[in-house]
């Protein structure tokens, strides 16, 4: 017998998409419309995309830019955090270029992105890093910050130097926090990749909207591939937030709706 | 100099002043206290008056502004795993199991003998069975049991508690006491114990320490002169209680 909580979880966003589909569908029908697809042909378009066997080659190169750019992120922007959360003087030092360079769109990098790198893989793959390394590095460092001193202390007590009690008090005490900065930097990353793929490349699910829109007015390829990029954004979260189930940072997101 | 016996923990002439805001604030004034090896003291004062200052500051973690802290003798100049203070219950890592949090201090021990010490404490502190569960499924009490073990773990001389009971639901605290006073007979440690509770130090202490209200100074050492366990309707028992009810009642007149 299905619960409340299984009409709530299952039926109610399931019910309110077909009902999304449903009214795009009358509305195409209803507008006489010859430009906007109906899901109908955006499904046909899909189909078209998949039998010409490039769908997979694109969804293929945009996770891996988001990859590559991400795990650079991830790589420098934890122990870049971990380091200015722990040095007030470091924070000091970069905290107002970062909060400056934070609200730049990584987009309006994109001309000198290409100035750099040319057009080529590294300039999507570093639009990337920047879209993802600022709310890591935030995130980090917050979440050095915010350690509970009582923690610290515990962790001196036992006779712990430095680098240890960096390792096994600092690091799993901000660690729910970085996870929410990962998460937010996967999303971010997502949609960078998108739009970069729309000018510096020639593959991946951005350039196949301005492709399909450019060389011939397809616009049942430009929706195939927004839904598509909605479906695997989704996907990426869904990924992302199975992290913070973990047991050992489930603590720090005590009070949250799951 | 004419010592009978050693003390194990020497407070002489320790003044602490904060500076805030240009105005310089007097915690703390002249203490001087000689604790015994093996002595059971509870730090009784208001609420503010400085005497949890005083704890931190033998414990390493607070540089008194004049005066020093001997411990076996040695002035205390910082944190040391000989000596472990224990919070309220907040004070586990949450990020580890009860297994972890014992064994957290343990990071020298070879692995047969860190496995006996944390079976042995965990066993101690009655959370056999919950090794492997996470502080945020356990009671405020069972927390608190866990800290306590992951400080004696390290087989320290000294515990100093920090109104380690503050926040649990008064029968909880009545049990974590006589668990406390069980575990120590176990366990013959030297411990400092700050608390706002006269009751609660009349229960545990060997000697009740009364401060003042800030600046504190020491208004008053009790000697608790009752056996354990001990009776709390017993006339002795009031009699202290009244006495200590009178210390800290006369300090909230001034």
């Amino acid at each position: 017998m299905p619960t409340r909580s299984d009409v709530e979880r299952v039926l109610l966003p399931v019910g309110t998409a077909a009902l999304a589909v449903l009214v795009w569908a009358l509305a195409v029908r209803f507008s006489h419309t010859n430009v906007f697809p109906s899901p109908l042909r955006v499904l046909l378009g899909l189909k078209e995309l998949l039998g010409k066997g490039v769908l997979g080659h694109y969804v293929g190169d945009s996770l891996r830019r988001v990859a590559t750019g991400y795990f650079l992120a991830l790589v420098i922007g934890i122990p870049a955090g971990l380091a200015l959360g722990w040095h007030p003087a470091l924070a000091s030092a970069f905290n107002p270029v970062i909060q400056m360079a934070r609200p730049i769109s990584p987009l309006a990098w994109m001309p000198l992105a290409i100035l750099w790198f040319g057009v080529s893989e590294a300039a999507p793959g570093f639009l990337i890093f920047l879209g993802a390394f600022f709310p890591i590095v935030v995130s980090a460092m917050n979440g050095v910050k915010s350690v509970p001193a009582m923690y610290l202390q515990a962790g001196r007590n036992f006779g712990l130097s430095t680098p240890r009690l960096l390792a096994r008090v600092v690091f799993p005490a901000a660690l729910p926090q970085i996870l929410v900065g990962l998460r937010i930097a996967l999303g971010i990353a997502w949609i960078v990749v998108v739009a970069a793929e729309m000018i510096a490349v020639d593959s991946g699910l951005g350039y196949l909207i301005i492709d399909s829109r450019n060389a011939g007015k397809r616009y049942d390829l430009v929706v195939a591939g927004m839904l598509l990029i909605g479906v695997i954004g989704l996907a990426l979260d869904m990924v992302a937030r199975r992290f913070e189930k973990l047991r050992t940072v489930r603590w720090g997101f005590q009070g949250e709706s799951a | 100099m004419t010592a009978p016996a050693p003390s194990k923990v020497s407070v002489q002439g320790v003044s602490m002043r904060f500076q805030t805001d240009g105005s310089p604030i007097e915690v703390l004034t002249s203490i001087d206290l000689d604790v015994a090896d093996g002595e059971f003291v509870c730090i009784l004062g208001p609420s503010g008056c400085g005497k949890s200052t005083l704890l931190n500051i033998l414990g390493g973690f607070l540089k008194a502004t004049s005066g020093q802290v001997l411990i076996d003798g040695q002035p205390v100049t910082g944190p040391d795993p000989r000596r472990i203070f224990v919070f309220q219950e907040r004070g586990v890592f949450p990020w580890l199991t009860v297994e972890g949090n014992v064994a957290f201090g343990l990071f020298r021990l070879r692995p047969t003998e860190k496995a006996e010490r944390i079976a042995h404490y965990v066993k101690l502190v009655g959370l056999s069975g919950f090794e492997n569960a996470y502080p945020q499924e356990l009671s405020g009490g069972m927390k608190q049991r866990l800290e306590v073990a992951r400080a004696l773990a390290v087989n320290p001389d000294v515990l100093f508690l920090d109104e380690p009971f503050g926040a649990l639901d008064s029968i909880t605290r009545l049990v974590m006491r006589s668990e406390l006073l069980r575990i120590r007979r176990a366990e013959k440690k030297t411990i400092l114990f700050v608390t706002h509770d006269i009751d609660e130090s009349v229960q545990l202490a060997d000697r009740v320490v009364v401060m003042s209200t800030r600046p504190a100074t020491i208004r008053r050492i009790v000697d608790i002169d009752m056996t354990h366990p001990r009776d709390l309707s017993a006339p002795r028992y009031n009699e202290l209680r009244d006495l200590l009810l009178g210390e800290i009642g006369l300090a909230h007149k001034i």
